[in-house]
């Protein structure tokens, strides 16, 4: 070869924005290949391309579904980012995101409250409980490792199959409708507001505004807001967000945390006490990924059902990271990943937006590589 | 002579520090170099070009005339030349053999260890260096690992051995044997370059002096004799250093820190405190004496809740024994750690956090659930120039630190709590002559405010000239203890190889 690649380690630093642009190109980099590979088996990259696009952010109704799919990424991809600040490797997002779920539902289904209660008691109890729920389900792994050193990768990936499969055996058995594999719808007062729930008042407002106004949102396409799905629970994310930002970077227990990740040793030197942080730290990131359970069941599905979720919890992974653990930038990664995951429902070969998510944290995993290392040509 | 190697106008650059600046060095073949200057006047650096860990900016490296360019140290050690880091870089749970062959091609696939064993006695033969090829890792002294590291590097055919601050960690035996192999080397036609802040380790191996001051060279390869410790040290900091610190005489307050009967387990669960008794009054300096390995870590560790133990560590009247670590920093326990990066600091995280690590509890960095950054960021400010901390800015990384500017953010930190007992271990290891008088006055003035302090140290002057009182440890106990105006050499170390008691 008259050509060879070597790798130099890197000496200074690279500058803050970096690694976000690695980020940016591991994606780019993900589509060019998925492109060629559908070229390869006779498909037509570009048409599918426009097809994803349009799909997932072609309207507002569409760009309104993928919300709806980015609001679980967002708050399981904010799980994810906790952990891993603590270098503790959260894989277990999944069963968390189930337990919240679960334990959310049990307010309609136990019941908790009389059913006629006012809907923001409802939602209120039913957050709770899915942040139980998912904190229950972290806490497990978190007191396995803080107490005897069990890997959480392993405890919290099999916690996974528990969550999953316990929820089937309620589903399946006791709160059944007529057999099929879900529970009855829930009471409206279970249900989170929708955008589509203000289409009638918005009518009646908009005939007595002045045309000019009317016009301009018939012109960007925002004057059928009735059918839109998205749901409260994407302020749930946002307002999240912005806590799980400053409790990192701003609280106290933040800095604890980043201390631990970045050198136990100092950190038991400095006082801290690890085995707390960890189980803390786990049932944090438990009780986000049940909020995104809780979510998903009062504002999408509104019953408790097999499969609610197409592995966000393991989406989140990749969320985090190509976020680089920066709670902001969740949000537009996780808006990506939720126009993926909507548009790929409808595309063929069907495995084609799994691919993708593939490619993407494959190229993910290989840039970190630029980060530590430059790569030259030489002779 | 052949110059073995010729750096021509070798200027490296990071963002925002100029750490060599059209730096020239030549060494001879068969010649000991030193390199000096302040912490941080760009040492490791430099030498980190040599062996190809870094890339300069610019300028030339020369190897045996033949000039050179190193992506890697692979590529610098097919020129011959080697690097014994300060941290080591050993496999603990390997032997030394297996950690000499380490990385190499020649052992394939099937490993004939004993054949390969005698080759390293062979090679220690040559050179006096003796460790036992079948010995883990993990059951060898310091002084030992360091014996591994060089004989890794002299396995590999180096010719050229780059020494960063061999002796920082060693007792002053070791460092006799280390000088006498450093010479045995240069006999055999080695050549090598060497980092050391002792200046009478200077004067005594090293045959050319070349002296760095803020990235630029101020003496370039001028003969060593002749030269003396002082001069030297003018020669690094551009003033004259005051060798020794004024101690004022001063009653001792109250015992602060009582430890009684302590019994311990080292990593290894080998008893390494055995029985050990000793106090510590207010406005008091203990130096503890003792040949490395003798307790002193574990002392430390048991101290600061860091080490479980049976007996009793008593301080201002609280329990400490077995208590978690918080117990002992809030009882106001300050500590200097033997192991700045693996302890001490965190080493992605900037200046500011580092800094804060025992005060974001409290008033006025902690508030409640929050940290006051502009504060903390304030504070640290005001260490940096305090201690002289050499850093483009508090936002810096504690990784991107030199050795001893590492060592002076935890001495910031731990001074600037005004701890009621400071636990010194090594405290001046790798600060230049400079920074030694100053942490030497800081830490007289703790003394003075009223502290009681805990001094190990391997630096016998260094507890001469500071300690109050000076306790003799070896095999995990105190052989005895004396005021420092009845010490001397002899009687410490008689008593360090545990030959003689005296009571106090
Ligand atoms: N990887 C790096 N990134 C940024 N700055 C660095 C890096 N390595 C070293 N520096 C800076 O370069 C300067 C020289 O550092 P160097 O480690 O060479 O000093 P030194 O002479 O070995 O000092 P010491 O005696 O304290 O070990 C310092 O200001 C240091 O902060
Ligand atoms: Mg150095």
């Amino acid at each position: 070869m008259p050509f060879k690649l070597v790798l130099e380690k890197r000496v200074k630093d690279v500058p803050p924005w970096y690694p976000f642009a690695t980020s940016i190109g591991s994606v780019v980099i993900a589509f060019i290949i998925s492109g060629l590979i559908l070229k390869l088996i006779g498909g037509q990259p570009l048409e599918v391309a426009r097809y994803f696009f349009t799909a997932a952010f072609g309207s507002w109704a569409a760009f309104s579904d993928t919300l709806v799919k980015a609001t679980p990424l967002i708050l399981v991809g904010l799980a994810c980012t906790v952990a891993f600040k603590m270098k503790l490797w959260n894989i277990g997002a999944e069963g968390q995101f189930y337990m919240g779920a679960f334990f959310a539902s049990l307010v309609v289904l136990l019941p908790i409250l009389p059913p006629d209660s006012p809907k923001i008691v409802v939602i209120g109890a039913m957050m709770v409980m899915g942040m139980i729920g998912g904190a229950i389900w972290g806490f497990i792994p978190g007191y396995l490792k803080a107490r005897f050193s069990i890997n959480e990768i392993i405890s919290t990936l099999m916690l996974n199959y528990v969550a999953i499969l316990w929820n089937n055996f309620w589903i399946f058995n006791t709160w059944s409708d007529a057999g099929f594999q879900m529970t009855p719808t829930f009471p409206k007062s279970a249900w989170l507001t929708r955008v589509t729930d203000y289409a009638r008042p918005y009518k009646a407002f908009m005939q007595n505004t002045d045309s000019g106004l009317t016009r301009f949102l018939e012109s960007i396409g925002l004057e059928r807001i009735s059918g839109m799905t998205l749901h409260l629970g994407v302020v749930f994310g946002l307002i999240a967000v912005v806590i799980v930002w400053w409790l990192l970077e701003r609280s106290r227990w933040g800095y604890e945390v980043a201390l631990i990740g970045d050198n136990p040793h100092a950190a038991r030197y400095a006082g801290l006490n690890i085995a707390r942080n960890i189980i803390l730290v786990m049932m944090v990131s438990g009780a986000l990924a049940g909020l995104a359970g809780m979510s998903e069941v009062t504002g999408v599905v509104h019953r408790l059902q097999e499969r609610i979720s197409p592995g966000y919890g393991f989406t989140g992974i990749i969320i985090a990271w190509l976020a680089k653990l920066n709670p902001f930038a969740v949000v537009p990664v996780a808006i990506l990943f939720g126009g993926l995951i909507l548009a790929g429902r409808e595309i063929q070969p069907s495995g084609l937006a799994m691919m993708l998510q593939g490619f993407i944290l494959f190229m993910i995993i290989s840039s970190d590589v630029l980060l530590r290392y430059k790569i030259r040509f030489s002779k | 002579m052949t110059n073995a190697v010729e750096m021509q106008n070798v200027t490296v650059r990071f963002p925002g520090v100029l750490a060599n600046d059209q730096v020239n060095l030549t060494l001879k073949q068969g010649e000991i170099h030193a390199l000096l200057g302040e912490n941080g006047a760009g040492k490791s650096t430099l030498m980190n070009v040599l062996a190809g860990l870094y890339k300069q900016s610019s300028g030339t490296l020369k190897v045996h005339g033949q000039p050179v360019s190193f992506n890697s140290p692979k590529d610098a050690i097919a020129q011959g030349i080697g690097m014994i880091h300060q941290h080591f870089m050993l496999v603990p749970t390997q032997t030394v053999t297996e950690n000499i062959l380490l990385g190499l091609d020649d052992p394939g696939f099937a490993l004939n260890l004993p054949r390969y064993d005698q080759k390293v006695l062979d090679l220690q033969a040559q050179f006096g260096l003796h460790v036992d090829p079948a010995a883990k890792i993990w059951q060898l002294s310091v002084g030992e690992q360091q014996r591994v590291e060089i004989l890794k590097v002299l396995y590999r055919g180096a010719d050229i051995l780059i020494m960063d601050e061999p002796t920082a960690v060693l007792a002053p035996q070791e460092i006799d044997e280390l000088m006498n192999t450093m010479r045995s080397m240069v006999a055999l036609g080695k050549s090598i370059i060497f980092i050391s802040h002792k200046l009478h380790e200077v004067t005594a191996v090293a045959d050319k002096v070349t002296v760095l001051r803020k990235g630029v060279v101020t003496a370039e390869g001028i003969s060593a004799k002749g030269l003396t410790p002082a001069k030297l040290a003018q020669l690094m900091v551009g003033r004259e250093v005051v060798f020794s610190v004024k101690k004022k005489a001063q009653e001792p307050g109250d015992v602060v820190l009582s430890v009684n009967d302590i019994h311990a387990e080292n990593n290894k669960g080998v008893p390494a405190l055995r029985g050990l008794s000793l106090d510590v009054r207010s406005g008091e300096i203990l130096g503890i004496a003792g040949v490395t390995g003798n307790g002193q870590s574990e002392l430390a560790e048991v101290i600061t809740g860091l080490r479980s133990c049976t007996g009793r560590v008593i301080i201002n009247d609280e329990e400490i024994a077995n208590r978690p670590p918080i117990r002992a920093i809030e009882s106001g326990v300050g500590h200097i750690p033997e192991d700045r990066s693996k302890v001490g600091t965190a080493p992605n995280l900037s200046i500011t956090r580092n800094t804060i690590m025992k005060s974001y509890r409290h008033e006025p960095i902690g508030n409640g659930w929050t940290i006051n950054f502009v504060k903390a960021r304030q504070e640290a400010r005001q260490l940096k120039d305090k201690y002289a901390i050499l850093a483009p800015s508090v936002k810096t990384p504690a990784r991107n630190l030199s050795g001893g500017n590492l060592q002076k953010v935890i001495l910031a930190r731990e001074i600037s709590t005004r701890p009621k007992l400071l636990v010194a271990m090594q405290p001046t290891r790798g600060l230049d002559v400079g920074a030694i008088e100053a942490v030497q006055t800081l830490l007289l003035e703790q003394r003075e405010a009223g502290a009681a302090i805990l001094l190990i140290s391997e630096e016998l002057e260094e507890l001469l000239s500071l300690s109050d009182r000076i306790a003799v440890i070896s095999h995990g106990k105190i052989m005895g203890v004396m005021p420092v105006e009845e010490a001397d050499v002899n009687k410490i170390g008689l008593m360090m190889v545990g030959s003689e008691t005296v009571n106090n």
